[in-house]
Parts: C-alpha cells; sequence; structure tokens
C-alpha cells in the first residue's frame, strides 16, 4: 500500500470540483493511457480579467492522480491564468503533504493539464515536451529517458557522472545496476564499452543541468552558511514536534548534526535525517550525507 | 463488519494449526538437526516428517526428490541456473510471456549473458499454441520453464502435455507451480515433470519457506553450496519450524482439495455472477472454463485500479490489480497486455484470490459494495457518460500522452 498523506486520501476519497465545468472555455487533455493515468480539465476564463472562475477534471487514473487533479483544480481557482501557470507538478504535491516518488513521476499531470487547457484557451497548439521512462532511481524520482537523454547530452560514462548530472544514484545506490546498464547501452551506441573502473568526466565549468549546478561557484565559507540556512528553515517543523537539530561539524560532503530533545532517540530519528540530507541536497546541489555526531570518527581535539 | 480478505494469490493466513505445529521448534526444539545433542534430536525426525507430507500432497514417488528452499522464487531460479550449468552446450530456454517476474526477470537476465528466451505468446484467453512450442523443442534447449497457473488469471497451462512433449525431444521441463499447489490435484511420479517450484505462503504456510521438487536422476547443479543440508543440494542450516509448518499446510491442503474445488469454486463463480450482473462494462478475463477454482480476474473498463482498490480497502475487502499503479511501474500487467486487454481495461482489472477461509456471505457483501465504487469512479472518468461510456471513448477523449 502506498504511504499516501491524510490530505492525499482526502482529496480522493472527496473529490473537489469532479466533472466538466458547464460553459468552460478552456479544456486539456493529457496523459499517459500507458502509465494509467489520464486527465481532462475544463476551466472557465474570464475573458476580461483572465481570471479562472471555475475549474473541473475529470480523471481515469489512481489515488494520487485523482487526489492532484482535485488538488489542482482547487489551488487555481480564483488566480489569473498567468498566475495558474506558475503552478508547478512540485507545488501540487507539497498541497497534498507529498507525494511517493514513484507517483510524482507520472500521475501528477496537472501542470501539463493547466498549460494544455491554457493554449486551448487561447486557441494555441500544445504539445508536450517531454517523454517518460521507467523510474530508475527512486530516492530522488529519476527515470531512465532523462538518464538516457542527460548521459547523451554530457557525454557521461560512469555512474559518478549520472549522478552529478542527475542525482539518480545519489542517495540508497540500489539502482546502480539500472544506471550501469543504461550506460552501457548509450555508450554501444558511440562504440565505447562501460568501464566500471573508469574515472568520472571532469565536468567542465560550463553549467551543470541539475545537480551540481548551484554548489559550484561557493566559497567554502559560503557554503557553510548555505548548510545553516537550511538547517534553520528545516528547524521550526523538528521545534514543532518538541525537538531540534544542531550543526556539529562538516567534513566534506559529510555533514554531523546532533538531533536534540524529542527528536534524539525518537524512532523516526533516521527518517527526520533523510529528510534533513535530502533538503541540504536538494539546496546545495551536491551530494551530502548526513551522520548523527556520535558516529563522528574519535580524534585528537584541535586546539584543546 | 470485518475485513473480508479476497487476495490469497498474494498471500495467504498461516492456518492455526500450522502454527501450532510449528512452535515447538522455536523454543524446545531448537538444536541444529545436524548437532549430537538432545535439543535438536527430534528436529529431524520432524523434517522428516514434513518432507513425507510434501511428498503425498504432490504425488511425488521418493521423498528425497524434496528440496526445501526459501521460497517459490529461490526454487525458480535454482531449476533454471542448474539446468544452464549441467548443460553448458544447452543455451536456449523456451518459456512464457506470461510468467511470474520470479522466471521472467531471470530470463531477461540471461539473456545479457548471451543465452536465447525463447517466451510463447498467449491467445485473448491466455491460452498457450502448443504446435508453436513443438517447433522450438530441439536439442540446443536447456529447458522450458512453464507456470502451471497463472497467478493473476488463474488460467491453466497444459503443463503435463508440455512436459511429455519436452521430454519426447530430451530436454528438461521446469514448472512453476506455486499458484497451483493445494489448489488442484498434482501426481508428479505419474509426470514427465523434472522440476516443480511451490511457496509456502500460497498454502497457509509462513512465508520465507519453499521446494524445489527434483526428479530423481535429473542432473543438477545446486545455487547454494556449503553444507550437507538437503542431501549437498540445498546448503543452509533448516529453516526447521517453517518446514515443519509448510508439513502441516501441505497435509491440510490435501484433505481440503475437494472443498476448494467445490465450495470455494462455488463462491468465485457466484462472486463473477453477482458483480458482472450489477456492473455494466465488466468482464472476466483468462481461460474461464480451464482456471483455477479459487481466481476472479475482472476487468472494469474506464477506471483505473489503484483507485478501485483504495475504495475496496475503505470499504473493508483486500483484493489486488493489474494496475501499473499499483506496482509503481509505467506498464499495467504484462499478463493483461500479452492477452492483448486493451489499456482502458487493463488498468482497471481487480483480482480476487478466494480461500476456504471466505465464506458465501462475505461473497455477497462483496456484490454488495462494488457497484457504487465502481459508480462512483466512473462518475470522475472522461472515458464515462451520464449513463455509459461515452460514445466512441478512444475518440471523445484522446488526451496529447506524455
Amino acid at each position: 500500500m502506498w504511504d499516501y498523506s491524510e490530505k492525499v486520501k482526502e482529496h480522493f476519497y472527496d473529490p473537489k470540483n469532479a466533472g466538466a465545468v458547464a460553459d468552460a472555455n478552456g479544456v486539456g487533455d493529457v496523459g499517459s493511457i500507458s502509465c494509467g493515468d489520464a486527465l481532462r480539465l475544463t476551466l472557465k476564463v474570464d475573458p476580461e480579467s483572465e481570471v479562472i472562475l471555475d475549474a473541473g477534471f475529470q480523471t481515469f487514473g489512481c489515488g494520487s492522480a485523482i487526489a492532484s487533479s482535485s488538488a489542482l483544480t482547487e489551488m487555481i481557482k480564483g488566480m489569473t491564468i498567468d498566475e495558474a501557470l506558475k503552478v508547478t507538478n512540485q507545488d501540487i504535491a507539497d498541497y497534498l503533504d507529498g507525494l511517493p516518488p514513484e507517483k510524482m513521476h507520472c500521475s501528477v499531470m496537472g501542470r501539463e493539464a493547466l498549460q494544455a487547457a491554457v493554449a486551448n484557451y487561447r486557441g494555441e497548439e500544445w504539445s508536450d515536451d517531454h517523454e517518460e521512462g521507467a523510474l530508475v532511481c527512486k530516492c530522488f524520482a529519476v527515470d531512465a529517458v532523462m538518464i538516457e537523454d542527460t548521459i547523451r547530452a554530457n557525454n557521461l560514462s560512469t555512474v559518478e557522472d549520472v549522478t552529478n548530472y542527475t542525482k539518480a544514484g545519489g542517495g540508497c545506490s540500489s539502482c546502480h545496476e539500472s544506471i550501469e546498464e543504461i550506460l552501457s547501452m548509450v555508450l554501444a551506441e558511440r562504440g565505447e564499452k562501460f568501464d566500471p573502473n573508469a574515472a568520472p568526466a571532469k565536468p567542465e565549468s560550463k553549467e551543470l543541468p541539475i545537480a551540481a549546478s548551484s554548489a559550484g561557484g561557493m566559497t567554502n565559507l559560503q557554503r557553510m552558511r548555505r548548510i545553516e540556512m537550511v538547517l534553520e528553515s528545516i528547524r521550526p517543523n523538528l521545534v514543532a514536534d518538541g525537538g531540534d537539530v544542531e550543526l556539529v561539524e562538516i567534513e566534506g560532503n559529510t555533514i554531523y548534526v546532533n538531533m536534540v530533545g524529542a527528536c534524539s532517540g525518537c524512532q523516526l530519528a533516521s527518517t527526520t535525517i533523510g529528510g534533513i540530507q535530502q533538503r541540504l541536497m536538494e539546496d546545495l546541489g551536491e551530494f551530502i550525507k548526513v551522520v548523527p555526531a556520535s558516529q563522528m570518527p574519535k580524534r585528537a581535539t584541535v586546539g584543546g | 463488519m470485518s475485513a473480508i480478505y479476497m487476495d490469497n494469490n498474494a498471500t495467504t493466513q498461516v492456518e492455526p494449526e500450522v502454527v501450532e505445529a510449528m512452535l515447538p521448534y522455536f523454543t524446545e526444539q531448537f538444536g541444529n538437526p545436524s548437532s549430537m545433542h538432545s535439543f535438536g534430536n527430534k528436529v529431524g525426525q520432524a523434517i522428516k516428517n514434513a518432507r513425507r507430507q510434501i511428498q503425498t500432497l504432490l504425488g511425488a514417488e521418493h521423498d528425497s526428490e524434496i528440496i526445501f528452499t526459501s521460497c517459490g522464487t529461490e526454487s525458480d531460479s535454482t531449476a533454471i541456473l542448474s539446468a544452464l550449468k549441467a548443460q553448458p552446450e544447452r543455451k536456449e530456454i523456451i518459456t512464457t510471456v506470461v510468467e511470474h517476474p520470479a522466471v521472467l526477470t531471470l530470463c531477461e537476465y540471461l539473456e545479457k549473458d548471451g543465452y536465447t528466451v525463447h517466451r510463447l505468446p498467449v491467445d485473448e484467453k491466455g491460452r498457450l499454441d502448443l504446435n508453436e512450442y513443438q517447433k522450438l523443442l530441439s536439442d540446443k534447449v536447456a529447458i522450458v520453464s512453464v507456470m502451471w497457473a497463472n497467478n493473476e488469471t488463474g488460467t491453466l497451462f497444459p503443463v503435463l502435455k508440455m512436459a511429455e512433449m519436452a521430454n519426447e525431444a530430451g530436454v528438461m521441463f521446469h514448472t512453476d507451480a506455486v499458484q497451483a499447489v493445494g489448489k488442484l490435484p498434482i501426481d508428479l511420479k505419474s509426470s514427465k515433470i523434472d522440476m516443480l517450484s511451490l511457496s509456502g505462503h500460497k498454502l497457509h504456510a509462513p512465508k520465507g519457506i519453499g521446494v524445489l521438487y527434483l526428479r530423481r536422476n535429473t542432473r543438477f547443479r545446486p545455487f547454494l553450496r556449503g553444507g550437507h543440508q538437503e542431501r549437498g543440494r540445498r546448503a543452509g542450516t533448516e529453516n526447521s519450524a517453517s518446514i515443519v509448518g509448510l508439513g502441516k499446510a501441505a497435509e491440510m491442503a490435501l484433505e481440503q482439495l475437494g472443498y476448494e474445488n467445490t465450495m470455494v469454486k462455488a463462491m468465485r463463480d457466484r462472486l463473477e455472477e453477482g458483480v458482472l450482473a450489477a456492473v455494466p462494462n465488466a468482464f472476466v478475463t483468462g481461460d474461464v472454463n480451464n482456471r483455477l477454482p479459487n481466481t476472479a480476474n475482472i476487468a472494469f473498463e474506464y477506471i483505473e485500479g489503484e483507485a478501485i482498490l483504495m475504495l475496496l480497502n475503505k470499504a473493508g475487502i483486500a483484493a489486488s490489480s493489474g494496475s501499473a499503479c499499483t506496482s509503481g511501474s509505467l506498464e499495467p500487467s504484462h499478463v493483461m497486455m500479452a492477452m492483448g486487454i486493451p489499456y482502458t481495461a487493463a488498468h482497471g482489472t481487480v483480482r480476487f484470490s478466494l480461500s476456504r477461509h471466505n465464506t458465501m456471505q462475505e461473497v455477497e457483501e462483496v456484490i454488495k459494495a462494488i457497484p457504487p465504487i465502481m459508480e462512483k469512479l466512473r462518475k470522475l472518468s472522461p472515458y464515462w457518460g451520464e449513463n455509459g461510456p461515452v460514445e466512441e471513448p478512444e475518440k471523445a477523449f484522446a488526451p496529447t500522452y506524455a
């Protein structure tokens, strides 16, 4: 059973705005029937102000597809279409208190449906610009097509490269076999063979598409401050649960923290640490390992 | 209303009698059966007894043909890899497109190592073409691996006939009988089946115990090497409590075989009849006249399986689905796709798999609970109009596919 949030269940069991809007002037039909989700979004837009007066959905799909359709219509009602177009899939997921990674992948068609409906309202043709493949990395929700394209575009040849460019494989590492297979296939296309011992490509100074971009230009001091900032932004949630987190040491990509208060010894501490780790990785765009300070290697106290 | 469990092809409840039979082997007779002291002196005998109980259920000629493993998947892997290892000059495997992933995924992996895998297709009812099979049999084939009963639809394959054909061609025959054992009468000694896999938790024994039947004189190479357990054919200290449990479960399954094929079958038939009468645009998948007595796989058109399961679960009913979303994959069930079931129906397939623990009253409750669920989801579906599917549904709603 999927680990759906209460919010997802609420929007699934009791969806808002189900059905087509009467006298709609924008209709978007999108989906991926092979993976089992398709959505029709109907909008009634005020031609003067371009405000979305009403929105309705019809969805063929799983629990989270229905819930995210419901969430989308709730979110965009009352927005102008330009405002609505800024709503991302992540916004929809956040509105629902998160979705399992497998579900981010194909069930959240909201953004596409919205673009299609707006294009229809404006009398434009809309075409989808990306194709989705089978989910490879569950930690960061990266699919096979994304990995394949990135390997081709950047001439990558090692798993580490793939991780640096797409984040895929940067978490639990269970998907490394699949990544190696994709590498072997793409490398074969350019007449090369996958070598597990090859050194990763030296990232050139040009921007890296996803992962390594933000960390690139930072000085050590900026990076430390950034880490502190991210932890600060997480703390209120922990404090609300009667706990806290304390930064102890940064050693390369390993960050040692103390879980304090209710968080220490809490059964969910490791989940929380995983969450902090993910936030840091996403923010810094590099691979970060968050480890409880109790596991810090013992060494002579510096300057003591 | 207490919850209704109709997902017995996924796993079954361990029978209380089975648990009772197992308990002494955790705390009293916990010794290693290989040890020389009194803490394990009854374990060896208990394992021997269990081996005989399973021998009886399978109709095997010798009890030494029963090898205990950790699960059905291990048995499948052991059988296929053994055949390849023992006959290195044979580089081909024959199987079917609708096998369990335990066989299909291994075959895919073996293809990368240079083996040729022939996957027999099925028709719209999930049936094989034996002429096509005959043509593939040759001295290049190391093993045929074909399931006895399909886990999703319950459709039976003619494995007895297929084993004879393989035998005549001098090819080893393995069957994944995980869904069939305990539901159908089996008599291996009168068959030409060389290897058979079964899994304890599908017949009211615990998870983590399986069996590989290995016909005497079949050339064999172990998967796990190490100790002398299972006559050196499967090393590793015996899972004694679970072996005892599986033995007890096998004995009970044999006693209940008649009930399974009369009462359980009657409940399954009533369920199908009741649901199809109440829900339009629904049909049973698979080979209806040739299948397991406990399995009903119903496709509900224009709605998606995971959504159905969530609402069923809310109503206290446990079933499973062939939709992509329930597994987190991109495609609906490979079994439904192989039978050419359209996407709009394949995603809405729901499998109800019954057991002797179900009652006719439960069946009636399920029949009552289903129509409003389908109605609710169809109201949300872009393929569904006021009182039925919109006209030419595939044209009326043709989304841009991402």
